[in-house]
């Protein structure tokens, strides 16, 4: 009988692929797992204090263990960072399209964006705490400041290498440069906007760390900082997993963003 | 009062030393006509194209189109490049409907009247066979097709004053003769004036009713031929021997021309 039911079956429908394992989705948890027991397994062979590198596990167990203060100290990072960035979207976009309105504002201001840049931007704290005092206001200022130069520059670079053919169609129609920058300059620099939106987020949380590494009570940063003036080494490495996974996740928010926003550039694997 | 007269004019590109691409051109073309430019590769054909239209200004010579000298972009002319330069994040639809978002006489009338004028864009996609590829992105069509777009928009506008450079290079011979007459019917059905750049001397032959041909760089004009054959014109007039002779010896100056260069 059960034979009978499998040799109608075959003959039917064509045989049911077998179950395939989707390891390319699986790839990135995997290897994350492979790290975490790597690094388990080195630091108990070798027997490394937990004072100098502790293992996953105690670090999963410091998280356990002051989840109140991580969870409080994450959240107020995710603030700073995420406002510094939210400002740097605004004026970076807006600055972006200033600087590539024209090839000379362009040519003038670069050199000194770039020269901006060079300035280390943990420099800038003590400025920052001057007039500003500690706390919340220089961390989101410093995640602004360190994270809105690559939006500047590609919204910029988007506008300035507009290829002149595309810019003759238009203005062989009689527009003008506004006309010119709405129709084709600015769609033209989105995938250069939201594909350095993932470089800025991920500066900026450099930025909010650094300043609330130095000047603030709040934070991951202080939250670790003062960690390790306790030599509560666990509680260092909890913070540092904390960060990553902001980090992971508001990165992974940017990738999908610019997907969303800029499918046609992307158009090999669109059009499949 | 021609409706484009180009006079002894010379334009260089990048500043003075750069390259004379054209030098003592002089040319008219009549309101109502199809003219053809043919020449050697790289001989300012396109350069001559962008001087009518405005996107170029001539260090010396007059350029007039309508009666007025071009100073800037005409709007009254509408160009097909020789490369299809679609936007890619548009649809093909968007990309053709792309001239009435600028030009004064229409921007204003767009949002009230865009299903007319959707409409229109339709029907021109499909006299250029690509019925049904409007929501397409120009990525997803292929060469050919991008440049039958590119006509479309060029058209949507209903220029006075069409320039067509080399409009038909990506494409197979069928295609090719079926746009061929597309083109040809447009000029009978409107009093439009079209100037048109190509390599296919059968092609000027078989549409235009004055050919000019330009010698090599510096481009000028080297002579003007009237096309004595009667319109309408079908395809069948390729084979007859007039016609073939008038072919070879266009062919025979244009390669006089390149050796001369
Ligand atoms: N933007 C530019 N800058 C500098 N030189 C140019 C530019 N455009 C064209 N030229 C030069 O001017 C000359 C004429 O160019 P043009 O594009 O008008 O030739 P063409 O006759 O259209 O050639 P083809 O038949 O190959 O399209 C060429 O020698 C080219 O090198
Ligand atoms: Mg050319």
């Amino acid at each position: 009988m059960s034979a009978m039911v499998e040799n109608s079956a075959v003959a039917g429908t064509p045989p049911r692929p077998a179950f395939r394992m989707p390891w390319l989705r699986l790839a990135p948890w995997l290897y994350t797992l492979g790290l975490f027991a790597l690094w388990e397994l080195g630091v108990r062979l070798s027997g490394i204090s937990h004072t100098i590198l502790p293992a996953p596990t105690v670090v999963f167990g410091a998280i356990v263990q002051y989840w109140s203060p991580i969870w409080k100290n994450s959240l107020q990072t995710l603030y700073t960072t995420t406002l510094g960035f939210g400002i740097a979207v605004v004026a970076g976009l807006a600055l972006g399209l200033f600087v590539g309105w024209s090839r000379s504002i362009y040519a003038g201001l670069y050199p000194l964006m770039v020269g901006f840049n060079a300035i280390p931007k943990v420099a800038l704290v003590p400025i920052l705490v001057i007039w500003f005092g500690i706390g919340t206001v220089p961390a989101v200022l410093t995640a602004f400041l360190i994270s809105f130069f690559p939006i500047v520059v590609n919204v910029a670079t988007g506008l300035a290498t507009i290829e002149p053919e595309t810019e003759d169609v238009l203005r062989a129609l009689g527009a003008k440069k506004l006309d010119i920058m709405l129709k084709v300059g600015i769609p033209r620099s989105m995938p250069y906007f939201f594909g350095s939106l993932k470089v800025a987020i991920t500066l900026a949380f450099v930025g909010s760390v650094v300043s609330e590494t130095v000047a603030s009570n709040n934070g991951l940063g202080n939250m670790m900082a003062s960690a390790q003036s306790q030599f509560n080494v666990p509680l260092v490495f909890a913070g540092l997993l904390m960060l990553a996974i902001e980090g992971i996740a508001m990165y992974a928010l940017m990738a999908w963003v610019e997907k969303r926003m800029t499918g046609w550039a992307h158009r090999s694997t669109m059009s499949q | 009062m021609a409706l484009v007269e180009i006079e002894r004019v010379d334009m260089r590109y990048g500043g003075a030393g750069g390259t004379l691409a054209v030098s003592g051109l002089d040319m008219k073309v009549e309101r109502g006509a199809f003219a053809a430019v043919v020449g050697p590769s790289g001989c300012g054909k396109s350069t001559l194209m962008k001087l009518v239209t405005g996107l170029h200004i001539p260090q010396a010579g007059n350029v007039s189109v309508a009666g007025r000298q071009v100073t800037e972009p005409v709007s009254i002319v509408g160009m097909a490049f020789q490369n299809p330069t679609m936007l890619p994040w548009r649809t093909t639809l968007d990309n053709i409907l792309l001239p009435l978002e600028i030009v004064e006489k229409h921007r204003h009338r767009l949002r009230k009247h865009k299903k007319d004028y959707v409409a229109k864009a339709e029907a021109l996609l499909e006299t250029v066979g690509l019925k049904g590829f409007g929501d397409k992105y120009p990525w997803q069509l292929s060469g050919g097709m991008q440049q039958r777009a590119n006509l479309c928009r060029a058209l949507i506008h209903e220029p006075e004053l069409l320039m067509l450079d080399e409009p038909f290079g990506a494409l197979d011979a069928f295609t090719r003769e079926e746009l061929w007459c597309v083109i040809r019917d447009l000029h009978a059905a409107s009093d439009v004036t079209i100037i048109l750049v190509t390599h296919d001397l059968r092609e000027a032959v078989f549409l235009a009713d004055q050919i000019f041909v330009m010698s090599a760089r510096p481009g000028r004009i080297l002579a003007e031929h009237h096309v004595p054959f009667a319109r309408p014109r079908e395809l069948s007039v390729m084979y007859e021997p007039a016609f073939n002779e008038m072919v070879q010896g266009l062919r025979s100056e244009i390669a006089e021309a390149r050796v001369a260069a």
